[in-house]
C-alpha cells in the first residue's frame, strides 16, 4: 500500500512539472481556427503566414510564405506531371529513331516506367508532407491570433527561437533523425509496396503498368507461374519452423551451456566464457563464408572424413533437403549459441540463491530445481528477448544466404528447399528482377511478423507500464 | 524397534547421502569438463583453422589436409600490394571511412531521438514510437532495391559517391534504434533535469550538460555499433556497389570466395578476414564491458 501511494504522490509531482504521458491538445487546432479565426487567419489558408506576418511575426511568416513557394513552384515545373503519369498508367515512352534539324539520325531518351513510379510517388509524398504543413501553418496562424487577442503580444522570432531550444526542443531534436527515417525507410517502404500491384517482373523490365492485385492473385493460386501457393506455403511453413528451432533450441542450449558454466564447482569461468564469445567477434559473414567452404563436397570437413575411411562419397550436407535443413540449424547453433550464453549469464546469476538453498533443503533434484525455479525466472525475463530473436530468425537473411545460399533448389522453382520468405524475396528481385511479385512476399512476410510480434509486444508488461519502475 | 536403532538408521542413510552426493558431484564435475572441452574445441575449431589458413604458403582452395604443411606471411604481403586484380586496402580505407561517419551520425541521432522520448512530453510521442515499431517489422531486404532506385535518382551510385550512399543509408534510419538508448534514460532520476532547469538550464543545456555525460556507458555501446555496420553488413553494400573500386571489405572478402577468384584468391581470403577480425573483435571485446555496465543501470548503489 505504501508503495503505491507513494507511486501515485511521484506521478503527481511530474504530472505538473514534466507532464505525464497524455499531452493535453492546445488551444490552437486547426478546427478552432476555422471556427474562431478572423479575416488573416482564414486567408492563411490561401496565403501561407499571412496571420503571422499581419502580427508581426515576420520572419516566420516569410518562412511558411516561402514553403508555399517552394512546392508551387515544384509541382508546376515536375510534381504535377510526375503525379499525371502516375495515375494515367506507368508505361513511359520507348526510345526510337528520329531525324534530328540537321538530318542526323539521333535516339531519343527513353523515359523508364520505374522512374516514373519514383518520381510519381516522390510528388505524392511531398504532396503529404505538404498537407502536413498546411495544418501546421493553420495552428500557427491561429496560435498568432489568439496570443495577440489574449496577451496584446505575439511571440517574435527570437522567442520562437528560444522555444524550439528548450520548451519544444523535441522539434529541433527530432527533425534530422525523422527526415532520415522518412527518406530511407518509408519512402523506400512505400515505393516498394507500390511496385507489388504493377506488371514489373523480368518480362518487363522497363516498361510496366498497373496491374490492381492481380500479383496477390498469382502468389495465392496455383495457376502455373513460378512463383504460386504451392511454393508460398512450402517456404512460409520451412520459415516458421526454421524460426522457432533456431530460436528455442539456441535459447535452450545457450542456457544449458551457462549453467554448467556457472556451476558453483566449474573452475576457470571466464576461461570458458572466453572461448564461447570468440566467435561473436569473428565477423559473421567471414565465419559463414568459411563453414560453407567447409561443408562443401570438396569441402576440408568431407575430405578428412573421406580420408579417414569413415565414408566412401562425400556427405550431401547442402544437395539434400532434410541434411541442408538440419545443417543450417546446427550451423546456427554455432553462431548463435555465445549470443545467448552473453545475454543468460547476468540474467542466472540474478536468480536469488535462497530459493535453490530451500529447494535443496526439500530434497529437490537438478530437473526439479530447473523447472520450478529457473524456468519460471528466465521466461519472465526473458520473453521481449525470445520475441526479439524470433522475429530476428524470420528475417535472418546472413545464416542462409551466405551459408546455404537456399540450396538445394529444384528445378523450375524460384525457391530453394532451404530457401526463407526473406531470401526468395531477395532472389526474385534482385537476382531474378521479379519486383512485383518481390513486393507481395515481403507485404506477406510483415504481415507474419506483425501478427506475431505486435500482439506479444503489447501484452508484454515492458510495453504496458514503460514508466513503471520510475 | 528403540530409539538407538532409529539414530543409527539416519546416520547411515545420511552418511550413504553424503557419499552418494560426493560422487555424484564428482561425476558431474568430470562430466561438465567432458562437454565444455568438446564444445570449445568445436568453438574454436574454425577461427584457428582460418587463422592457420592465413600463413598458407598453398594458396589453392580444397586441399588434402585439414592444416596447412608449410607456412609464410606472403599472403598478407600480397593481400595489401598487389592491388591489380583487387585493391584490399582501398577496400580497408573506404570502409574505415564510411563507418567513422556512421558512427558519429547513429550516436547523434540515437541520443536525440532517445532522449526526446524518454524526457520530453508531446502530442506525436506515442505515435512515433509506435510507427517505428511497425517499421521495424518490414523484412529490411525489402527496401533494398528502393534504396538503390532513389540513391540513382539522387544521382549517388557512380563512383565515388556511393561512399555518400552508403553512409546516408547506414546512418539514415539509425534514429529508430533508439529502445536501448531510451531504457537507460529512463533509469537516470527526473529530479536531476529539474533541478537543472531550475537553476535555468534549457531543454538542449540540459541533454548536453546532463543527460550526455550519464549516459557515457552506453555512448560508447552505441559508437561501436555504428562503427561495426559497414563492416558486417553484406546486402546493401552488394545492391549499392556495382564496380569493384566501389566495394567494402565484407564484398571483397565474398568476391574473393567467388569462383573466377576462389583458386588464386584463398589464402588471402583468410588473411583478410583475419585483418578485419582482429580490430573488430578487439572492440568488440570493450563493447561487451560498457555493455554490461550499461545494463547495471546509470545509478549505482
Amino acid at each position: 500500500m505504501a508503495t503505491t501511494s507513494k507511486h501515485v504522490e511521484t506521478k503527481k509531482r511530474k504530472t505538473k512539472k514534466v507532464g505525464a504521458d497524455y499531452v493535453a491538445p492546445a488551444p490552437w487546432t486547426v478546427k478552432h481556427a476555422f471556427q474562431h479565426g478572423d479575416v488573416f487567419t482564414y486567408l492563411s489558408c490561401v496565403i501561407f503566414g499571412l496571420s503571422n506576418l499581419a502580427r508581426k511575426q515576420i520572419v516566420k511568416g516569410i518562412l511558411f510564405l516561402a514553403v508555399e513557394a517552394l512546392y508551387i513552384m515544384y509541382m508546376v515545373n515536375t510534381g504535377s506531371v510526375a503525379i499525371g503519369k502516375l495515375i494515367s498508367g506507368l508505361y513511359g515512352t520507348e526510345s526510337k529513331q528520329v531525324f534530328n534539324s540537321y538530318g542526323i539520325p539521333v535516339q531519343t531518351a527513353e523515359e523508364r516506367s520505374v522512374t516514373i513510379l519514383l518520381y510519381g510517388i516522390m510528388a505524392v509524398f511531398f504532396t503529404a508532407i505538404f498537407i502536413w504543413f498546411w495544418t501546421v501553418n493553420m495552428r500557427a496562424a491561429y496560435k498568432a491570433q489568439y496570443l495577440k487577442q489574449t496577451t496584446g503580444h505575439a511571440p517574435g522570432f527570437v522567442e520562437d527561437v528560444k522555444d524550439l531550444v528548450d520548451g519544444r526542443a523535441y522539434v529541433t531534436m527530432l527533425f534530422l533523425p525523422a527526415a532520415g527515417i522518412l527518406i530511407f525507410t518509408i519512402l523506400p517502404l512505400i515505393f516498394m509496396i507500390s511496385m507489388a500491384f504493377t506488371s514489373f517482373d523480368n518480362n518487363h523490365p522497363s516498361h510496366f503498368s498497373w496491374v490492381g492485385f492481380e500479383n496477390f492473385k498469382t502468389v495465392l493460386s496455383n495457376n502455373g507461374g513460378q512463383v504460386n501457393l504451392h511454393t508460398f506455403l512450402s517456404v512460409l511453413a520451412w520459415t516458421l519452423v526454421w524460426a522457432f528451432f533456431a530460436t528455442f533450441l539456441n535459447y535452450f542450449l545457450g542456457m544449458f551451456l551457462a549453467m554448467v558454466i556457472n556451476r558453483k564447482t566449474t573452475k576457470l569461468k571466464n576461461f570458458w566464457r572466453g572461448v564461447f564469445s570468440m566467435s561473436i567477434a569473428v565477423p559473421q559473414f567471414v565465419s559463414l563464408l568459411v563453414m560453407n567452404q567447409m561443408l562443401d563436397s570438396n569441402g576440408a570437413v568431407n575430405r578428412l572424413l573421406q580420408s579417414w575411411g569413415w565414408i566412401s562419397s562425400p556427405l550431401p550436407f547442402f544437395t539434400n533437403a532434410t541434411w541442408a535443413r538440419v545443417t543450417v540449424i546446427v550451423i546456427n547453433l554455432w553462431v548463435g549459441i555465445p549470443f545467448t550464453i552473453m545475454q543468460v549469464t547476468g540474467i542466472l546469476q540474478n536468480i536469488p540463491a535462497d530459493l535453490y538453498e530451500a529447494a535443496e533443503l526439500d530434497g529437490a533434484n537438478w530437473w526439479q530445481q530447473f523447472r520450478n525455479i529457473t524456468m519460471p525466472y528466465m521466461i519472465f525475463v526473458t520473453t521481449p528477448y525470445l520475441i526479439t530473436t524470433f522475429t530476428g530468425n524470420v528475417n535472418n537473411f546472413n545464416v542462409i544466404y551466405l551459408l546455404s545460399g537456399g540450396q538445394p533448389q529444384p528445378v523450375g522453382s524460384t525457391a530453394g528447399k532451404t530457401d526463407l520468405l526473406i531470401t526468395w524475396l531477395y532472389k526474385l528481385t534482385v537476382d531474378q528482377g521479379n519486383y512485383n511479385v518481390g513486393a507481395v512476399i515481403g507485404i506477406f512476410t510483415f504481415i507474419v511478423l506483425a501478427v506475431v510480434s505486435l500482439i506479444t509486444y503489447r501484452n508484454s508488461g515492458s510495453y504496458k507500464n514503460e514508466e513503471g519502475f520510475r | 524397534m528403540s530409539s538407538k536403532d532409529v539414530s543409527a538408521g539416519y546416520t547411515e542413510k545420511a552418511g550413504t547421502g553424503i557419499h552418494n552426493a560426493h560422487t555424484r558431484r564428482v561425476i558431474a564435475d568430470v562430466l561438465s569438463y567432458i562437454l565444455l572441452g568438446v564444445l570449445s574445441i568445436i568453438w574454436i575449431l574454425p577461427i584457428v583453422w582460418v587463422f592457420l589458413e592465413s600463413f598458407n604458403k598453398n594458396t589453392a582452395p580444397y586441399q588434402a589436409t585439414f592444416f596447412p604443411t608449410q607456412y609464410t606471411f606472403d599472403n598478407y604481403k600480397q593481400l595489401f600490394t598487389d592491388t591489380s586484380v583487387m585493391n584490399f586496402g582501398s577496400m580497408f580505407l573506404r570502409t574505415f571511412i564510411i563507418a567513422c561517419f556512421v558512427c558519429l551520425i547513429s550516436v547523434a541521432f540515437v541520443l536525440l531521438v532517445a532522449y526526446c522520448m524518454s524526457r520530453m512530453r508531446f502530442r506525436f510521442r506515442k505515435p512515433f514510437m509506435n510507427i517505428v515499431l511497425v517499421l521495424g517489422m518490414f523484412p529490411s531486404i525489402m527496401s533494398v532495391v528502393a534504396v538503390y532506385f532513389i540513391l540513382k535518382a539522387m544521382g549517388l551510385t557512380s563512383g565515388n559517391w556511393t561512399v555518400v550512399a552508403l553512409i546516408l543509408v547506414y546512418s539514415a534510419g539509425t534514429g529508430a534504434g533508439f529502445y536501448m538508448m531510451k531504457g537507460y534514460m529512463d533509469t537516470i532520476p527526473t529530479s536531476l533535469d529539474e533541478a537543472a532547469m531550475l537553476d535555468g538550464c534549457t531543454r538542449w543545456q540540459v541533454f548536453y550538460k546532463i543527460i550526455l555525460p550519464i549516459c557515457r556507458p552506453m555512448i560508447v555501446y552505441q559508437a561501436i555499433t555504428g562503427f561495426l555496420a559497414p563492416w558486417l553488413d553484406f546486402v546493401m553494400a552488394k545492391a549499392i556497389c556495382r564496380t569493384q573500386d566501389q566495394y567494402t571489405v565484407a564484398l571483397g572478402l565474398w568476391q574473393m570466395l567467388q569462383k573466377e577468384y576462389i583458386t588464386n584468391w584463398y589464402a588471402r581470403f583468410a588473411a583478410g578476414a583475419v585483418v578485419v577480425s582482429i580490430p573488430i573483435a578487439i572492440l568488440f571485446m570493450v563493447m561487451q564491458r560498457f555493455y554490461q555496465e550499461s545494463m547495471a543501470g546509470s545509478v549505482k548503489g
